[in-house]
């Protein structure tokens, strides 16, 4: 999925240290040209340290969001009504996983090892999309979560793509294949509730209605709201504003909920014909702070899962790593 | 904080993993080594690099590169290396690439036969 369109950072970071203001004025001439003229930038290069800096905070935590992006669903394969929709959960969810792998690598190659993202993941310090946060109450959710959640993760990483960082964008476009194939599967659950019995009507309008803020929530907050986004622009680490990919989101999606007869819970949800752009209410931008800060529903038990699965796997990694420890000779 | 008791996850309630509070530190290394892969897709093609993998030995790399590289399309035979086995020339030599484009004598383009005998042709015609 998931690189929410938001990188969450702390407060006190925004500020650029000092040291991150005295880059070698002429190495940071020759790589923003290089930049500008659409060049990649690949991991041996010189590159600004803020730039390494945001770089790693934007891809780990894209990574994080994989992983336990892949949690809400994974707990739903055993209950995928059927036996096809149980074979393409688990595809989906191999991938999700795998697409973690592949942004750790990608982000390892600017010099964080794998261990301290990890361990930062673990302790907070580093944080994931926000809808993961939210519980997958039934299996309606997870439909939800396969259509709408991963459609705006694409609207956000298709535009990452297009990004300066070689390994990022390579790993991008393998993930972004994939993607396909999640939203392809998610949309097919999607309508098959929503052209189904009442009772499964009933059931998909309850999930959007409760995913609905998170959705609005996923691209982070309004432009006019958020700093430090010029430079990243121009170093196309980010690649398009959080209003701009919340309005592509929403003109090609709501489109595709209304004309299944499904209704969305915001009454000024609505697209000005004028200016092309969505209009709608404010979303609740407290909350949406109070849950990425350790408040939502599931925030702890994503991280106790995970956490779990560190202390049980280190086991079979130890074992593996060291295959003659345990052999033992014949004693007679 | 509103953190409920109980979880919708039934394999989370067995384990009482909302009981438990024990921080867990993942040691530098923990996570294995790093290994490049090359995916051939079919045979006859080159190997291509599409990635790397962690894993704790080459064995494995190849286990790993099957399930992460070669789950969808086609695949013939994957190559795993090291990664700290490759060498490679720093980024910041490029320059030393920089005229090959220069060098048309070791091209097809940089000989113009065509020319030359369409010279010598006009010239024995003119002559008769
Ligand atoms: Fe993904
Ligand atoms: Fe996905």
């Amino acid at each position: 999925m998931y690189g929410g369109g938001y990188i969450f950072d702390e407060p006190n970071k925004r500020q650029l240290k000092e040291e991150q203001l005295h880059d070698d004025p002429v190495k940071l001439a020759e790589f923003e040209a290089r930049i500008a003229r659409g060049e990649k930038i690949e991991p041996g290069d010189w590159m600004p340290s803020e730039y390494r800096r945001q770089l790693i905070r934007l891809i780990e935590q894209h990574a994080h969001s994989e992983i336990i992006g892949a949690l809400p669903e994974g707990t739903w394969i055993t209950r995928a009504p059927g036996f096809k929709r149980k074979l393409a959960l688990i595809a989906k969810v191999q991938d999700e996983i795998g697409h973690g792998q592949l942004l750790y690598n990608a982000a390892e190659t600017l010099g964080k090892s794998r261990e301290a993202m990890i361990n930062d993941l673990l302790s907070g310090k580093s944080k994931y999309s926000n809808v993961f946060n939210y519980p997958a109450e039934t299996w309606a959710d997870v439909t939800v979560i396969g259509f709408l959640i991963d459609a705006a993760a694409i609207v956000n990483q298709v535009a990452n793509a297009k990004g300066s960082y070689g390994p990022y964008c390579r790993a991008l476009e393998r993930i972004c294949y994939e993607e396909s194939f999640h939203l392809k599967q998610g949309h097919d659950a999607f309508i098959e509730l929503a052209t189904g019995t009442p009772a499964q009507k009933q059931m998909l309008q309850d999930a959007l209605n409760r995913w609905w803020q998170p959705i609005m929530h996923f691209f982070g907050p309004p432009d006019k709201t958020s700093v430090h986004s010029e430079k990243l622009m121009q170093w196309k680490v980010k690649m398009a504003s959080n209003d701009d990919m919340r309005n592509q989101f929403l003109d090609q999606y709501v489109p595709k909920i209304r004309e299944l007869g499904m209704t969305l819970p915001d009454p000024e949800l609505k697209k000005d014909e004028t200016t092309g752009k969505w209009r709608f209410s404010d979303p609740d931008w407290d909350l949406f702070k109070k849950v990425i800060n350790g408040g939502g529903p599931c925030n702890a038990e994503r991280l106790q899962v995970r956490q779990w699965a560190e202390e049980h796997g280190r086991w079979v990694r130890k074992a593996l790593m060291n295959p003659g420890a345990v052999k033992t000779a014949p004693v007679a | 904080m509103d953190q409920p008791q109980y979880s919708l996850d039934p394999r989370v309630n067995r384990l009482r993993l909302l009981e438990s509070g024990e921080p867990v530190e993942v040691q530098e290394g923990e996570n294995w080594n790093s290994f490049e892969v090359f995916h051939q897709e079919k045979r006859g093609a080159h190997h291509e690099h599409v990635g790397c993998v962690h894993a704790p030995n080459a064995q494995l790399a190849l286990v790993f590169a099957k399930e992460q590289f070669a789950r969808r399309k086609k695949c013939v035979n994957l190559w795993v290396v090291r990664s700290a086995d490759i060498l490679a020339f720093n980024a910041e030599d490029e320059d030393m690439f920089a005229n090959n484009a220069e060098k048309t004598y070791r091209d097809a383009s940089g000989f113009k036969v065509m020319e030359k005998i369409n010279q010598f042709k006009k010239s024995t015609h003119d002559k008769k």
